[in-house]
C-alpha cells in the first residue's frame, strides 16, 4: 500500500513526506471523521520565536474510532487520588470501575511504619445493585462509610461517583457533609468524577484538584522544620519514581512537605500550603491545584522534569536558583557532580548500541514529551509523538492559554473561583524577587509545551486511533513505540517493541539519575533483543525442498 | 503487613464490598465476543468502561484485545445514546471492517434504558450496516449478577441473532465451553475430537487470546467460532453446555428457539466432571470412547494413587466463580483435601447449597459465601488457617501475608503466564491441577522442613 514505507526505501525519516503520511492516515475514514481527525494529526513546525501550529484536542473522542483514552472517575480516582496511602476512597457504583482501579497502575508507598495507615491495597465499593439503581443509593452509601469508618477509623473517606450515580440522582456530596458531622473525626468529601463528564480522565483530574484542594489543602497550619520547602506535584510514583524523587531531595536538603500524590499522605496535602514552592512534574494533571495555591496562598510553581539526568540536574539547579541561596546551589552542584559519573558510563555504553533509532511516543498528558529527552540522551530520535488527554497549552505551551476556547464538555466541569486567603496569603516573592529570577533564566508559571521542543516535520497526533497506530508502523517501522497496555501487544505483535510509559511494564523507577540508568538499560533491553529475529522458523525462511527423505 | 487492617473478627457489612471476588458484566460480554471470529465488540456507555475492560483482558491474556465504545458525553447520557451507537457502526465497518459487532451495554446505557435492538434496526434502515455483516448484542447491567453473567448474556445473544434451524437434524454437538481459558475451549475440541464426535464450539477463543506472535498483527486473528457455524448451531442434533451459569442460559435458548435439546454439565475441572462430559458426549453420540482417553484418564488417577498422602486432609480456601469453584471444591474433595474456605462475588442461592453438598463429607466446618468477597476470606482463615490458597492474582496479598501457599486459578491472572496456554479441564488439565497443587505444598514443605528431615525423595 503505502507509497512512503521508509525501510524499503531505505531512506531516512526525513525523507519520508509527513504531509502525505498525514492523508494516507486519513484516507480510510468516512469524510467526517476525516475531517475532526485532521484537525488532531499536524505536522510540526517550530518558529524561531517557538510558535508551533494549531493542534485541536481535548475534544470527544469519536464513537467507533477505537481510542485510547479512559475516563473521568480513572482520571479522578485512578490517577489522582489513588497513589495516596491513607484515604478510605469509596467507589460509589457498580462493582466494575473500583475492581479495574484497584492495585493496577503500579503506585507505589511506603507507609512511615508498621501501624500506619495504608488503604491502597484494598478496594472499596458499595456494589450497587438493581435496587439502588431504581431506588437510589443514598442509604446505602451512607452504610458503606459507616461500615468502612467502623472498620478502619481512617482519618479521611473519599467518594468517587460512577456513571449511573449521577443519572439516578444520588447527592454524594450531601452525603458526605451529612457523614463528615456525624463521625465528627473523619474528614469526608466526595467526587463527583462520573464517567461521561468531559471527554477524557482530564476531566476527572481537575475534579479531583479541586476537591483536594476545597477539602483538604490549608486544613493544617503547623509550619514543619527547613529551609526550603517545597511541594511536589503531579508525581505519582509509579515503579518508585518518588523514591528516587525523594532521595535526591534529601541530599540536596530541601524538605518536601507534600507529593500530589505518589508515596504521600493526607496529612501532607493538609499541610502542603506552608511550603514555599510548589514544582511540577505532570502539568495536565496538576496545575489547577498550584495554580489555586499561588492565587490563595501565594506560593509560586515552576515546571520541573525529573525524567532525563540532563532534565534532573536542570530541574535541581532551577530550584537551587529559585531560592537564591549559595549552599544550596552548591551542595546542588555537588549531587550532580557525584551521580553524572556513573550515568555517563551508561549513556556511553547503550548509545553506542541505540543510537539513530527511531521512538514514537503517544501517552499520557506529560510523559509523551518528557520521556523524548531520555531518548535523545541515548541518541534516539522522536518521530512522532502525542497525548492521549491534553490540552493544548501542554502541546503549544502556555502562551496559548488566552486564545483556548472553552467548549461545552469543558465548561461542564467546575472552575472553582479561588481568592487570596485573608489570613493566610503571603506573596513568597517580592515583585523585585521575580524580576530578578526571570534575568537568571527562571521562569515562572511557564510551561513551552510538546512541540516547540519537536523538530519540525515530526507528526503530532492527539489521541491516536488504533487504526492510525497500525498505519504508522506500516510506514515507518520505529524501533520503539512508547504507549499503555491497549496498545501494547499489538504493536509487539507487528514485531516492534512496545515500552508501556503509564506504568512502565515491570520497570521503573525511570526518574532521576538512577532512573536514568535504568531507562537506557531497559530500551536497549529492547530494541537490541534477540527475540526480534525469532519470528520466522528456518523453515519459513528456507522453504525450498531438496527431495524426500534422502539423508545425505 | 500489604493488608493490615484486615481484622480476624467478622463484623457483618451489608453496604460495604470489600476486595471484591467478582467484576462488572461487560468485561465477561467482551470476552465471550472476541470467541467470534472476525467480531469486534462494543461497548455501548461512555469509555472508560471499554477502556477498564480492554486494559484487564490484556493484562490477564498479555495479548491485544480490540474493542470500540459509544464514548458517552454528557449529552449522550441525558438524550439517550442513539446517535453516538449509530455513528460509532457507521465508523466501525467502513474503518476496521469486522464480520460481526457484538454490542453490550454498560450501567449507563442501561440506566438510560437505550433500546439497543431498535437502534440496530435503525442502522440496517439506513444502510450503515454491509450486506453480510452483523450486528448482535446483549444487555449486560453491571448492577445485576457478575462478569460471569455477562458471558453468559452475550452468549445467549450469539444464539438470540445467529443460529438458525434449517429444518433438519445434522449429527454433531454443540459444545459451549463456559467461562474458561482460550486453551480449555481447545482442549474441550482436542476430547471431543478424540471421541470422534462432530462438533461446534462458541465461543471459542483459543487462536484469539493466544495467538503466535509471528511479526503480523491482524485486528481479527484466525480464531473464534465463525457466523456460519453459528447458524448451524441451530441445526445441531444437540447442545452440551459446560457451567451453569456461564452456558446455561445460551443452551435454553437455542433449545427454545431452534429445539436443540441441551444437556448442561458441570465444567470439566477434575475427575468426576470430566467423566461426566465424556461419559454424556459418548452416550449422545453413541460412540466407544477410544483407549487415548482411558490413557489420559488413568494417568489422572495414577498421580492421585502416589501423591495421595500430600493431598490427605490438607485445609483449601479457594476464590472464584461459580461453574469453577463447583468442579474445583469437588475436585479436592475427592482428592480427600478439605476445602473449609469459599467465596464467589457472583451472587446465586444454588451456588451454597451445591458447595454444602460437595463438601458434606469434609470432616471440618465450611465457610461458603455467594456475596463474599476476598476481605470476607480473609477474615475467615485468620480464624481457621488453611495449607493453601486458590484463586486469582489478587489472593497473593493475603498469601503473603498469612504465608501460605497460593495456586493461581481463574481470573484475572495479572502476574504469571500459563493460564492460556495449558488448560485445567479435562483429565490432562487435572494433572495440570495437581502438578501446580503438589509443587506449591511440596516447596512449602521443603522451604521449612528442619536440616535433618528434608528429604530427598518424596
Ligand atoms: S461504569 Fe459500570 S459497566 Fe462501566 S466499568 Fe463501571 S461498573 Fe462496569
Ligand atoms: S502523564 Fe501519564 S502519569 Fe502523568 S498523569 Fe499523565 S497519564 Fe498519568
Amino acid at each position: 500500500m503505502a507509497t512512503v514505507n521508509a525501510e524499503e526505501l531505505g531512506a531516512p525519516v526525513i525523507d519520508i513526506n509527513a504531509e502525505e503520511v498525514k492523508k494516507e492516515l486519513l484516507s480510510k475514514y468516512p469524510t467526517k471523521v476525516a475531517r475532526k481527525r485532521a484537525k488532531q494529526i499536524v505536522v510540526n513546525e517550530v518558529a524561531p520565536d517557538g510558535a508551533v501550529p494549531e493542534i485541536a484536542v481535548n475534544v470527544r473522542t469519536i464513537p467507533g474510532i477505537i481510542s485510547q483514552r479512559g475516563c473521568t472517575y480513572a482520571g479522578c480516582k485512578g490517577v489522582v487520588l489513588g497513589p495516596t496511602r491513607d484515604i478510605v476512597n469509596i467507589t460509589h457504583g457498580p462493582i466494575g470501575c473500583g475492581f479495574y482501579s484497584w492495585l493496577t497502575r503500579r503506585n507505589q508507598t511506603k507507609p512511615p511504619g508498621p501501624e500506619a495507615h495504608n488503604f491502597m491495597t484494598y478496594c472499596f465499593s458499595t456494589d450497587m445493585q438493581d435496587e439502588q439503581i431504581i431506588f437510589g443509593g443514598e442509604k446505602k452509601l451512607r452504610q458503606a462509610i459507616q461500615e468502612a469508618y467502623d472498620l478502619f477509623h481512617p482519618k479521611a473517606i473519599g467518594l468517587f461517583a460512577t456513571c449511573p450515580v449521577g443519572l439516578i440522582g444520588d447527592d454524594v456530596h450531601a452525603v458526605a457533609r451529612e457523614m463528615k458531622e456525624k463521625l465528627g473525626d473523619c474528614n469526608v468529601f466526595a467526587f463527583s468524577c462520573e464517567g461521561y463528564k468531559g471527554v477524557s480522565q482530564s476531566a476527572g483530574h481537575h475534579i479531583a484538584n479541586n476537591g483536594i484542594f476545597t477539602h483538604v489543602v490549608g486544613l493544617d497550619d503547623t509550619v514543619k522544620e527547613g529551609e526550603f520547602k517545597i511541594n511536589m506535584l503531579g508525581e505519582y510514583n509509579i515503579g518508585g519514581d518518588a523514591f528516587e524523587i525523594e532521595r535526591l531531595f534529601d541530599d540536596i536538603g530541601v524538605t518536601l512537605i507534600s507529593t500530589f500524590s505518589g508515596n504521600s499522605s493526607y496529612e501532607y496535602f493538609a499541610n502542603s500550603h506552608t511550603a514555599d514552592l510548589n514544582l511540577i512534574m505532570c502539568h495536565r494533571s496538576i496545575n489547577y491545584v498550584a495554580e489555586m495555591m499561588e492565587t490563595k496562598f501565594g506560593i509560586p510553581w515552576i515546571k520541573v522534569n525529573f525524567i532525563g539526568a540532563g532534565a534532573t540536574a536542570k530541574s535541581l539547579r532551577k530550584i537551587a536558583g529559585y531560592f537564591e541561596n549559595k549552599e544550596l546551589s552548591a551542595l546542588v552542584e555537588e549531587v550532580i557532580a557525584r551521580e553524572m559519573p556513573a550515568v555517563e558510563k551508561v549513556r556511553e555504553e547503550v548509545k553506542a548500541n541505540c543510537e539513530g533509532k527511531r521512538a514514537m511516543l503517544f501517552v499520557g498528558g506529560s510523559r509523551a514529551h518528557h520521556y523524548q529527552e531520555l531518548f535523545q540522551e541515548i541518541g534516539m530520535e522522536t518521530i512522532a509523538a502525542g497525548y492521549e488527554f491534553a490540552h493544548r497549552d501542554d502541546y503549544e505551551g502556555r502562551r496559548v492559554l488566552p486564545s483556548i476556547k472553552v467548549d461545552a464538555d469543558s465548561r461542564n466541569i467546575e472552575e472553582l473561583h479561588v481568592e487570596p486567603d485573608p489570613e493566610r496569603y503571603r506573596p513568597r516573592l517580592a515583585p523585585e524577587g521575580i524580576e530578578r529570577l526571570a534575568k537568571a533564566g527562571i521562569e515562572l508559571s511557564g510551561y513551552e509545551g510538546m512541540m516547540a521542543e519537536m523538530a519540525s516535520g515530526s507528526l503530532i497526533i492527539d489521541d491516536i486511533s488504533q487504526f492510525e497506530t497500525e498505519k504508522l508502523i506500516e510506514i515507518y517501522r520505529p524501533d520503539i513505540i512508547c504507549a499503555g497496555i491497549k496498545e501494547k501487544y499489538a504493536i509487539q505483535k507487528s514485531g516492534v517493541p512496545m515500552k508501556q510509559l503509564h506504568s512502565y511494564d515491570s520497570g521503573g523507577p525511570y526518574a532521576g539519575f538512577k532512573g536514568a540508568i535504568n531507562f537506557y538499560r531497559e530500551i536497549d533491553r529492547m530494541v537490541n533483543s534477540k527475540v526480534w529475529k525469532y519470528l520466522k522458523a528456518p523453515w519459513q525462511e528456507h522453504p525450498e525442498l531438496a527431495a524426500k527423505y534422502v539423508w545425505e | 503487613m500489604l493488608l493490615r487492617h484486615t481484622p480476624k473478627e467478622v463484623k457483618e457489612r451489608t453496604a460495604l464490598t470489600i476486595n471484591p471476588a467478582k467484576t462488572c458484566q461487560p468485561i465477561g460480554a467482551m470476552y465471550a465476543a472476541l470467541g467470534i471470529h472476525g467480531c469486534l465488540p462494543h461497548s455501548h456507555g461512555s469509555q472508560g468502561c471499554y477502556a477498564y475492560h480492554r486494559s484487564t483482558l490484556t493484562r490477564h491474556y498479555k495479548e491485544p484485545v480490540m474493542a470500540a465504545t459509544s464514548s458517552f458525553t454528557e449529552g449522550a447520557s441525558v438524550f439517550g445514546g442513539q446517535a453516538n451507537l449509530l455513528q460509532a457502526i457507521n465508523n466501525i465497518f467502513s474503518v476496521y471492517e469486522p464480520e460481526v459487532i457484538a454490542v453490550h451495554t454498560t450501567c449507563l446505557s442501561e440506566t438510560i434504558g437505550d433500546d439497543i435492538p431498535q437502534i440496530i434496526a435503525k442502522a440496517r434502515d439506513e444502510g450503515k450496516i454491509p450486506p453480510g455483516r452483523h450486528v448482535i448484542h446483549a444487555n449486560t447491567p453491571s448492577y445485576v449478577g457478575s462478569h460471569v453473567t455477562g458471558f453468559a448474556n452475550m452468549v445467549k445473544g450469539m444464539v438470540d441473532y445467529l443460529a438458525k434451524s434449517n429444518g433438519h437434524k445434522e449429527n454433531r454437538v454443540n459444545l459451549i465451553p463456559g467461562y474458561v481459558e482460550p486453551c480449555d475451549m481447545e482442549e474441550i475440541k482436542r476430547l471431543a475430537g478424540e471421541l470422534g464426535v462432530p462438533h461446534i464450539m462458541f465461543p471459542d477463543t483459543s487462536n484469539v487470546l493466544n495467538a503466535p506472535q509471528t511479526g503480523r498483527y491482524h485486528m481479527f486473528p484466525p480464531g473464534g467460532v465463525t457466523v456460519e457455524e453459528l447458524a448451524l448451531a441451530g441445526s445441531s442434533v444437540g447442545t452440551v453446555a459446560l457451567g451453569r451459569m456461564a452456558s446455561g442460559p445460551a443452551a435454553r435458548a437455542l433449545d427454545t428457539k431452534c429445539k436443540v435439546p441441551c444437556e448442561i454439565l458441570d465444567l470439566p475441572i477434575g475427575l468426576k466432571a470430566t467423566d461426566a462430559f465424556i461419559d454424556t458426549l459418548r452416550q449422545i453420540a453413541g460412540v466407544t470412547v477410544p483407549d487415548s482417553i482411558n490413557i489420559e484418564r488413568g494417568r489422572l488417577v495414577d498421580v492421585i494413587t502416589d501423591m495421595h498422602q500430600y493431598f490427605f486432609g490438607r485445609k483449601v480456601a479457594l476464590a472464584g466463580d461459580p461453574d469453577q469453584l463447583i468442579s474445583l471444591t469437588q475436585f479436592l474433595v475427592d482428592l480427600d483435601m478439605w476445602p473449609i474456605h469459599i467465596v464467589t462475588g457472583t451472587p446465586g442461592k444454588k451456588f451454597e447449597t451445591r458447595i454444602k453438598e460437595i463438601t458434606k463429607d469434609v470432616p471440618h466446618p465450611v465457610n461458603v459465601r455467594a456475596t463474599g468477597d476476598m476481605f470476607l476470606l480473609h477474615q475467615w482463615l485468620k480464624s481457621e488457617p488453611v495449607d493453601l490458597l486458590m484463586g486469582n492474582t489478587y489472593l497473593k496479598y493475603i498469601a503473603r501475608d498469612e504465608d501460605i501457599p497460593l495456586v493461581r486459578f481463574g481470573f484475572p491472572i495479572l502476574d504469571r503466564v500459563g493460564h492460556s496456554y495449558f488448560p485445567t479441564v479435562g483429565y490432562r488439565g487435572g494433572l495440570r491441577l495437581l502438578e501446580k497443587i503438589l509443587d506449591a505444598i511440596l516447596d512449602r514443605q521443603d522451604r521449612d522442613a528442619p536440616e535433618e528431615s528434608f528429604e530427598l525423595v518424596m
